[in-house]
């Protein structure tokens, strides 16, 4: 079966967000609505990776992506293995590209990476001869994140949220998620805002598309959604931001700050989350205002639309 | 309603550059009115006095927490009244390091009580360690007027940049050292013909040079605003003129001793003569003089630093640093002034609505309706400074025994008379 009526979807990769044109993130959208609906995920016809093998290979470690991703794989019927790489080779001095000529060995159609390094899965595409996924490298790119963010959006816009004011708040510098979430609602039509401090908003961000903020009164200023970033821990330690309490204190998502943004306004969250660092439980509990627990459900959605799409330039 | 007015009097504002004789009328702790005003309620005859706004220093140490047998609050509230101060800005460099916004608090608490304002400089990073930032964002709303880096600069330029850029988010200004510590540790004179002569680690002028041209490309590159704190040689007065000229919001600070003294003030190893940065060359002096009138330094500090005896009378590389100089801010600059080193007016500028301007405190005028926050003095009277007749607990001074020419008369704290000379 063809994943899209009437319409060819012939990218091999899932790099960045840019490799993708309009249509077929249109395409992927459409197809991540498909499978959402639980009938379709749980119970509908598990032939369309029939024997194709799909290996996770993660040198970070994740819970929920790489999970996701399991679960995707087998709902659409493929063999499925993870390795975690940090625990292994590597310790013992192997290369990537020696990773990767050791995976191509077994012949899998599929490869899930995440590392720690930008370009890290890009390099691998060049060098194995199934498609690539990436779950996310170093600082620059988590495509199949910003994709279940956007399916998300449409949802709960009712399926077109082109116009709406969405502010991305907190560690953008480190964030992936965010380099992604960028590009793509920028491409849907999103109104995109940046609102951090300046030692976690990179250089020159404002030439990115997207209008830079660095207090949250005047940041969320009439947004319908925002987005909050996990503030690593590691960075607490006065290096880009003082402490805990004052970042929360300015940069922190509670009722008050909510009240700065559109009456309505909804939250995301790409988890996993500091509660009290970057935003308060009430608010992240709350099934009026997070969408936090949606997020997780488009995960595995989206990445069967993702894994189903490349599956066809397989054959 | 409780009136005062000054007959007669020079009135020297240096923000609206009025220097003109008239009377100054002040009811309700308030400026009412001034120059040809009606005399109302008690009167100052100020016949061949001047009468300017009351002084702002921004660098103080006031040893207290922690070193309360070198100053106090208290103490120094009383020194600096004595001197026309009626603001005071204390550094962070207590014990425990003024680096936590209940700090901050107590430092604010404990001036309510005085006849003087007391500000706070916070710690720009935890336990001044250079490397940890502090609040600045709480502790600016607590109150906190600047940061400070304290004595030692912050070396790591990454950490410095990523100071600079966090506290623009706040409007917080930044003080650094200019210090290079790879140049200057274990130094503790100018290097020169008179320190190598006397047989002293020396460290170059453009110690201080390098590290205020990197602050000052880092102050372009994040947007911050920056303070140079305490410049000493001709070099970075060149330097920050030229960054002046440039949309970069740099200024600068020179203590009153590095305008009055030079490095052969040293003389046989005196040690009430040490400071930090060390006394430079005579025409290092002139550059500086010249930078204050020219607006290249901003402000003028008396960079008070209380010292025991036992802690000065050591030979000289182990002898501590710093002078007490609260009481002698205004005297030196009138003392320059008369001289002719210096232009009055130039020189108020850097003590008055310099700091006031660039801390975003009130007062530090002379207008109608400001807070009426004055000092009057003689620009004549000569005399001559006995060290131990100072009201600071510490004496430390490198102008014992000096001959001066200028005084003050009467400092007033929002109308209220809270210093007469005897």
């Amino acid at each position: 079966m063809t994943p899209f009526e009437g319409y060819e979807f012939t990218k091999r990769h899932c790099l960045d967000i840019s490799d993708f044109n309009r249509a077929d993130i249109e395409n992927l959208l459409a197809l991540g609505a498909h499978y959402s609906d639980l009938n379709v995920q749980k119970h509908g016809p598990r032939d369309a990776l029939a024997g194709k093998t799909l290996i996770n290979l993660f040198f970070e470690n994740s819970t929920r992506t790489e999970k996701s991703f399991e679960l995707a794989g087998k709902r659409l019927g493929a063999d499925v293995i993870s390795m975690q790489i940090g625990s292994s080779s590597v310790k013992k001095g192997e290369t990537l590209l020696d990773t990767a000529a050791t995976l191509n060995a077994m012949n899998p159609d599929l490869l899930v990476v995440r590392h720690g390094c930008s370009s890290a899965p890009s390099l691998l595409a060049q060098k194995v001869s199934c498609s690539v996924i990436n779950a996310g490298d170093g600082m620059h790119a988590h495509p199949t994140q910003a994709l279940l963010d956007a399916l998300t959006l449409r949802q709960a816009f009712d399926g077109d949220f082109s116009g709406i004011r969405i502010a991305i708040c907190g560690d953008v510098l480190h964030s992936r998620v965010a380099r992604s979430n960028v590009q793509l609602l920028n491409m849907l039509g999103a109104e995109v805002r940046l609102v951090g401090p300046p030692t976690l908003i990179p250089t020159d961000a404002d030439q990115w598309g997207v209008d830079v903020f660095h207090d949250m009164k005047s940041g969320l200023a009439g947004c319908d959604v925002i987005m909050m970033l996990r503030l690593q821990m590691e960075r607490m330690s006065g290096a880009f931001v003082p402490s805990k309490r004052e970042y929360f204190h300015y940069y922190g998502l509670d009722r008050t700050k909510l009240t700065y943004a559109k009456d309505g306004a909804l939250v995301m969250h790409p988890g996993p989350m500091n509660r009290g660092v970057e935003i308060s439980s009430n608010i992240a509990d709350d099934p009026d205002v997070s969408l936090i627990t949606q997020q997780v459900a488009a995960g595995v959605a989206i990445r069967m639309a993702v894994l189903h799409a490349l599956s066809e330039g397989i054959r | 309603m409780s009136a005062l007015t000054l007959t007669d009097i020079r009135i020297m504002d240096p923000e609206s550059g009025r220097d003109e004789v008239g009377h100054v009328l002040i009811e309700d702790g308030r400026i009412a009115a001034l120059g040809d005003t009606p005399v109302r309620g008690e009167v100052i005859d100020g016949h061949r006095l001047t009468c300017a706004p009351g002084l702002i220093d921004a660098r103080v140490k006031a040893g207290e927490p922690g070193q309360e047998n070198r100053e106090t609050l208290a103490t120094a509230a009383k020194a600096a009244l004595a001197g026309g101060v009626t603001q005071i800005v204390v550094q962070p460099q207590t014990e425990p390091i003024i680096d936590d916004l209940s700090l901050v608090d107590f430092i604010l608490r404990k001036g309510e009580a005085l006849d003087v304002d007391v500000h706070v400089a916070g710690a720009l990073t935890k336990g001044l360690d250079g490397r940890t930032m502090t609040e600045i964002g709480l502790m600016t709303d607590a109150g906190a007027v600047f940061f400070a880096s304290g004595p030692n600069p912050v070396e790591d330029a990454q950490i410095m940049r990523r100071l600079m850029a966090y506290s623009a988010t706040f409007n917080a200004l930044i003080s650094n050292s200019p210090v290079t510590p790879a140049l200057s540790n274990g130094t503790c004179a100018h290097e020169s013909d008179v320190s190598a002569r006397l047989g002293l680690p020396a460290a170059p002028a453009i110690s201080e040079r390098i590290m205020a041209e990197r602050d000052m490309a880092l102050a372009e590159l994040t947007g911050g605003r920056l303070l140079l704190d305490l410049i000493s040689s001709a070099e970075t007065v060149d330097s920050v003129r030229r960054v002046k000229g440039r949309d970069i919001d740099v200024s600068a600070s020179v203590s009153i001793n590095h305008l009055a003294l030079n490095e052969l003030d040293i003389g046989d190893y005196r040690t009430f003569a040490k400071l930090d940065p060390p006394l430079r060359e005579e025409r290092d002096r002139q550059a500086l003089l010249r930078g204050v009138e020219d607006g290249t330094i901003d402000i003028i500090v008396s960079d008070h630093d209380p010292q025991s005896a036992g802690r000065k009378r050591l030979p000289f590389a182990e002898a501590a640093p710093g002078a007490v100089g609260l009481e002698l801010l205004l005297a030196v600059g009138l003392k320059l002034a008369a001289e002719e080193e210096l232009d009055l007016m130039a020189f108020l500028r850097a003590v008055t609505i310099n700091p006031a301007d660039l801390l975003g405190l009130k007062g530090g005028r002379l207008s109608v309706g400001a807070p009426a926050d004055l000092v009057i003095f003689s620009e004549t009277d000569p005399w001559v400074l006995d060290s131990e007749a100072l009201l600071s607990r510490s004496k430390n001074t490198p102008f014992d025994d000096r001959r001066m020419t200028g005084r003050v008369r009467h400092t007033i704290k929002a109308g209220r008379i809270v210093y007469s000379a005897t």
